[in-house]
């Protein structure tokens, strides 16, 4: 399995023996890499939503790109099931609805209700849990289709990081929330300079090593262990601060 | 008794020109999304209008009635995954148009033969290159331009990277593909997440379609010539350029060693895009449109 995702290159890189030395030490599992751009994305998309004007064409190829990932994960087993007794309002923050991602202002302005995007709302979540599980029901009629979303539903997961991603969205959403615009800004200037780190790190990495990062990911397990957290960690110095707001620490 | 309005002769001033831009129609309510095009007819009476997911045709005397002749809006809205990026009419036959999508792929319309032109006439796409493949391979295959040759018997397409011909008869690859800035290719996640790779880039032809046109970053854009296939770099800013001054090639270093004379990757400015261009169509006089300055370059005059 992880032999294909290698060929499926998410961060294809240039020929650089440098890169390959320091590669090897410093690159994060491929798992991790996906995961930072999967939290990047959602982001993103969750930013659109803050526009008055959000550009459909963009929405809809972040959301494109959510859901391959996505799909990925679910094909490699990664994908993680949160504890289902938080309810599956947590649930609908994973799995994006174009719907919900892609309505016009102007039908937004025109108050349609949208399911599951009040998922995304802090207050919502805080109060009441007849409408989530209402919102919950209601998502899934409209998305019979979608084996991805059956896939998530039937999984059992009892992996320790299963609530990771609840909670590095919930630390997504609630800093957006808790900051001014301006204080989004900055949060996402200091993201810049370190994806520029990350992006040498991901873009550089993956097709040099060639012996030793296909040792290396092929002994990584679907649940990447403590152990090769903590070394991505110590290793990737500048994007510690990212890390530990985007991925579970 | 004499009426007197003025306490003193008006007396005529020299002004600098002022341009003022008044509408003169305006063809409302007929878009809900966001407009990426307009294309005038070869028969002068009629135009469209391209949104995200439709398409309209107007006549210039009706302002306040359009035909909607593509819409691609699905009545689910969670079922949406493509949209409309470009379109334009075809320069001699008046029924002919094409549009672009975000997925990469190009559609020629007949418009006689329906008068929702929701199936085309020819379907133009590429097969995507399994080992370029990535989490970004869709958003950089999405084009952002469409421009028929003068000729009409092919059309270019913009996407981030490249630059491709097809010719119309000949629906499963391009003809010719262009990079136009391949070093990027390996920054692309860097590129998704400052949103430069949804940057929507124009292209031209040059009036005897022979050489065609782009722009990219740090102000730079560049040229092909399909002929001798050779191409260039030009910067287009104030500090490198005098009136009258001769351009000089730029290139960009990709890796190994700096000339003296290049720019590496790294250095190049992302906020400095030139996403409009326009050639003269017969004369080789150009425009290009960088940040706020609209620059205007002519073949050099001996």
């Amino acid at each position: 399995m992880f032999v294909r995702g290698l060929k499926r290159k998410c961060f294809d890189g240039e020929e650089d023996i440098e890169g390959t030395l320091a590669g090897i030490k410093a690159i994060p599992s491929y798992n991790l890499q996906r995961q930072s751009l999967l939290d990047m994305s959602l982001v993103k998309l969750q930013l659109c939503h803050m526009l008055v004007e959000p550009n459909l064409c963009r929405s809809v190829l972040i959301a494109n790109t959510v859901r391959q990932i996505q799909e990925e994960m679910t094909q490699d087993g990664t994908w993680q099931m949160i504890n289902t007794q938080s309810t599956g309002q947590a649930s609908l923050d994973r799995l994006v609805s174009t719907d919900i991602l892609c309505r016009s202002s102007r039908e937004q302005a025109e108050g349609k209700h949208v399911p599951g995007y009040s998922t995304f709302n802090k207050d919502f979540e805080g109060d009441q849990a007849q409408d989530s599980s209402e919102t919950m029901s209601t998502a899934s009629s409209v998305q019979p289709p979608r084996n991805l979303q059956s896939n998530v539903w039937e999984m059992e997961s009892p992996q320790e990081n299963k609530g990771t991603f609840q909670k590095s969205l919930d630390q997504i959403f609630e800093t957006l929330e808790n900051k001014n615009p301006n204080s989004v800004e900055d949060l996402f200037s200091e993201v810049d300079n370190s994806y520029y780190d990350l992006d040498t790190v991901l873009t550089g990495m993956m097709s040099n090593t060639k012996m030793g990062h296909c040792d290396g990911l092929e002994t990584f397990s679907s649940t990447t262990t403590p152990a090769s957290n903590s070394n991505c960690k110590s290793d990737l110095n500048e994007l510690d601060h990212i890390v530990e707001i985007l991925v579970e620490s | 008794p004499t009426l007197c309005f003025f306490p003193q002769v008006p007396v005529l001033r020299p002004m600098d020109l002022m341009v003022e831009a008044t509408p003169r129609r305006v063809f409302a309510n007929a878009h809900t999304y966001h407009i990426n095009s307009i294309s005038v007819n070869s028969d002068y009476e009629t135009y469209m209008s391209a949104d995200d997911l439709r398409i309209n045709l107007w006549n210039f005397e009706i302002t306040n009635q359009s035909f909607n002749i593509v819409d691609i809006k699905p009545t689910n809205m969670e079922e949406l995954t493509e949209v409309i990026t470009a379109a334009e009419f075809h320069p001699h036959h008046c029924n002919t148009f094409v549009y672009s999508s975000s997925k990469g792929t190009i559609r020629l319309c007949d418009m006689r033969t329906s008068a929702l032109c929701d199936r085309h006439a020819k379907f133009f796409e590429e097969p995507e290159d399994p080992s370029n493949r990535s989490f970004f391979s869709e958003i950089i295959s999405s084009i952002s331009d469409v421009k028929f040759s003068h000729s009409g018997r092919y059309i270019m397409t913009r996407d981030y990277l490249t630059v491709k011909v097809w010719d119309l008869n000949m629906e499963n690859r391009p003809i010719e593909t262009y990079q136009v800035h391949d070093y990027l290719r390996s920054k692309l996640c860097s590129l998704y997440e400052n949103d430069c790779i949804f940057d929507k880039f124009e292209c031209v032809w040059n009036g005897s379609d022979s050489v065609i046109m782009t722009g990219s970053y740090n102000n730079f854009f560049r040229m092909f010539d399909r002929n001798t296939k050779r191409d260039v770099t030009l910067e287009a800013s104030r500090e490198n350029s005098k009136p009258r001054a001769i351009l000089k090639p730029r290139k960009v270093c990709v890796g190994g060693k700096r000339r003296k004379d290049e720019i590496s990757v790294d250095s190049l400015d992302f906020s400095k895009k030139i996403l409009h261009t326009a050639w003269h169509p017969s004369e080789n006089i150009i425009a290009v449109a960088a940040t706020n300055n609209l620059y205007i370059f002519q073949d050099k005059v001996n």
